[in-house]
């Protein structure tokens, strides 16, 4: 997994709340076997016209955006289907970090599995976000999971909570399974007992 | 003496492997389930790093999410991407040796279908699978819940997940249901009071007069749903109805070892003066027959309503509302009733069960569809299909002019042929109303399986009430 310590750059601004993973990544793009490739697809139906044309009005067609790093969203981000193919279609995209009032469980624990940091900021922060990334491509923000801060463009800067394993895992790059399988040995001893206490399961 | 505990406490502690200084747990996972979208690429990471699936005899594949619903599919599936997943989930359950139903079998199904009518899921378990609707296993006291791939990785490797605990939420339905109301109208109700956000962090315990009086099949389309409201997951305590249901189930224990998990069982329930972070009430009476009127869960109203006005929302739910009514074409004030419908879609892990279907036939039989309706029903499994025929509700299904199916998600999520088109307006059973979920520019509104029959029947949106023939109160 890619690390996360420090990024500027762009922010997209999508204001509209409930942004479901079915926006993100429609599924007809949920049969591949592989993670990677599906960022050309991402908010497909918002992006592209049925004949693959761009909808030049959509965040992420504008010659602004295109390289954004960030997207600043509305409340409940990533609500929906567990598809870890939308994180998978943000990275492959370009971006490593959202920022929204709330986001639903499954999406957020995806995008720590992913290299993407989704921050919770509350509406008055995320509103003067929203702004400054209304301002366009000269407008770079700065996050910082080292001091847990956001920064506009223009010097504000506002502190935001992570949960210090999850942090400590996406400042390293660290793979789960391998920390996991470092308690091998107390999964063995839970699945003695359980031998015993409940030999149904 | 312990502190009271609530169902979601009790579970939790008897399946911590370990825990940290800052609260952050392994978690033991009972049954792991997998289907063929979410796990190719966890299978894969298997492979790259040389690992095994650490218990696989509580592993348990089926496809389901992008099989074909009509003849033919064992043999050959016309969508390659489609064929190419399918055949990747066959080679990885022969690989790894985990319990595998294929699309030839007749157990093949809706994944959380399939889980408890094989006896997979039982009381007190944890379960997971790369599903957001796994949450459905919550209906027999199962702390179960959706994962992303990676956490299917994880499961497969060590058998258990990192997890943080969440919040405890009571949602309480006093009294009884009036009838024509379903415990997709409780889990639709409680959405559009809580918003689709309301549960975030938290694991609901839906409990009350109401729930209690409902069958393991309505039990599992609350639960379904708690994933709507945000939630981690939904439980209802198990109690006789539960234990009726699991016995004599291919993988519910038997003899002694019954007896064993019966006495545990019975120990699960939320102490009397446990404490919960957050209860919600609904008095069961006021519940109505609801339907979604834009592309939110959230958005739920009685069938006797009309269609808001933006102006009515708040925040940013104002905009929102605004580009629904745009994309669902309808207009403020409009009656539900008068809106017309193309399509019904009677499936899914929803409302895909024996029960769902009985609901619908008992509206339409005798009846046909509205002229140039288009009406599919697709059972949750092979075994629910098999058994609708015994009773003779596929007959019933056929003569009104609904599609008789096999079974798979189908329109749930459109994954695989069966898709609305632009503009095309469906009366569906399913959970969500997304926009595009059903086909690109597809119109979702959810509704109950009694509510699509009548849609179905009239060719507009119906309150079932109006088409219940037996004698409606109790005397």
């Amino acid at each position: 997994m890619q690390e996360f310590t420090k990024l500027t750059g762009v922010a997209a601004p999508m204001p509209l709340v409930n942004i479901d993973t079915d926006m993100i990544i429609p599924k007809q793009f949920l049969k591949t076997i592989q993670r990677s490739g599906l960022g050309k697809n991402l908010f497909d139906e918002m992006r592209y016209n049925p004949d693959g044309s761009e909808i030049p009005e959509f965040v992420l067609n504008q010659p602004a955006y295109r390289d954004a790093q960030i997207i600043v969203a509305g409340d409940n981000f990533g609500c929906g289907s567990s598809r870890e193919h939308a994180p998978w279609a943000l990275l492959d995209f370009g971006i490593r970090c959202v920022i929204s009032t709330s986001f639903a469980d499954i999406f957020y624990n995806n995008c720590f599995k992913n290299g993407i940091l989704p921050i919770v900021m509350p509406p008055e922060v995320v509103e003067v976000l929203m702004e400054d990334a209304r301002r366009g491509a000269n407008a770079r923000m700065t996050v910082d999971l080292e001091s847990q801060t956001v920064t506009t463009s223009d010097g504000q800067s506002f502190p935001f909570q992570v949960d210090s394993f999850r942090r400590h895992c996406l400042m390293n790059g660290l793979d789960d399974i391998g920390l996991t399988l470092e308690k091998a040995a107390s999964i063995d001893g839970f699945e003695r007992d359980l031998a015993t206490l409940r030999p149904w399961v | 003496m312990t502190a009271p505990r609530t169902l979601y406490d009790k579970i939790w502690d008897d399946h911590v492997v370990h825990q940290s200084e800052d609260g952050t747990c392994l978690l033991y996972i009972d049954r792991h389930l997998v289907h063929e979208v979410t796990s190719p690429q966890a299978f894969e990471g298997l492979r790259m790093t040389g690992r095994k699936v650490r218990a696989p005899e509580k592993t348990i594949a089926v496809p389901d999410h992008n099989v074909p619903t009509t003849e033919g599919r064992d043999t050959k599936i016309d969508n390659e991407e489609s064929r190419i997943q399918v055949e990747a989930l066959d080679k990885n359950a022969r690989d790894f040796g985990i319990n595998y139903y294929p699309v030839s079998d007749i157990r093949q199904g809706i994944v959380h279908i399939v889980g408890p009518e094989q006896g997979w899921t039982l009381p007190g378990m944890t379960v997971v699978c790369g599903d957001s609707h796994t949450a459905t296993h919550g209906a027999f006291g199962a702390l179960a819940h959706g994962i992303g791939t990676s956490e299917v990785e994880h499961v497969l490797a060590t058998q258990t997940l990192i997890q943080k605990k969440s919040k405890n939420m009571k949602v309480e339905i006093t009294g009884s249901l009036r009838p024509g109301v379903t415990a997709k109208d409780i889990t639709l109700s409680v959405i559009g009071l809580t918003g689709t956000a309301g549960g975030t962090g938290y694991v609901i315990e839906y409990c009350g007069q109401a729930i209690r009086e409902l069958s393991m099949e309505g039990r599992m389309t609350v639960c379904n749903m708690a994933i709507e409201g945000g939630a981690r997951a939904g439980l209802i305590a198990p109690d006789e109805k539960t234990f009726a249901y699991v016995m004599g189930r291919p993988h519910a224990p038997k003899g002694a070892a019954w007896e064993a998990a019966l006495a545990y069982w019975k120990t699960l329930y939320t102490d009397e003066g446990a404490q919960f972070d957050k209860v919600v009430t609904i008095r069961g009476e006021d519940i109505a027959p609801v339907v979604t009127w834009g592309t939110s869960p959230e958005d739920v109203l009685p069938i006797t309503a009309t269609v808001p006005s933006p102006e009515e929302f708040t925040g940013g739910k104002v905009e929102a509302a605004r580009r629904s009514l745009e994309y669902m074409g309808l207009t403020p004030g409009q009656k539900l009733t008068d809106i017309k419908i193309d399509t019904v879609f009677i499936g899914s892990c929803t409302n895909g069960r024996i029960e769902d279907l009985r609901a619908a036939a008992e509206i339409l039989k005798g009846k046909k569809v509205a002229p140039g309706m288009r009406a599919m029903v697709v059972p949750g499994s092979g075994l629910v299909r098999a058994q609708a025929e015994e009773e003779g509700l596929a007959q019933i299904f056929i003569d009104a002019g609904f599609e008789w199916r096999l079974a798979g998600c189908s329109m749930c999520l459109a994954m695989n042929p069966d898709q609305l088109s632009p503009g095309e307006r469906c009366a569906s059973t399913s959970n969500r109303n997304f926009e595009g979920r059903q086909g690109r520019n597809g119109r979702t509104h959810l509704v109950s399986p009694g509510m699509a029959a009548a849609a179905a029947i009239t060719g507009h949106l119906t309150d079932v009430r109006d088409l219940m023939t037996a004698p409606a109160e109790p005397a």
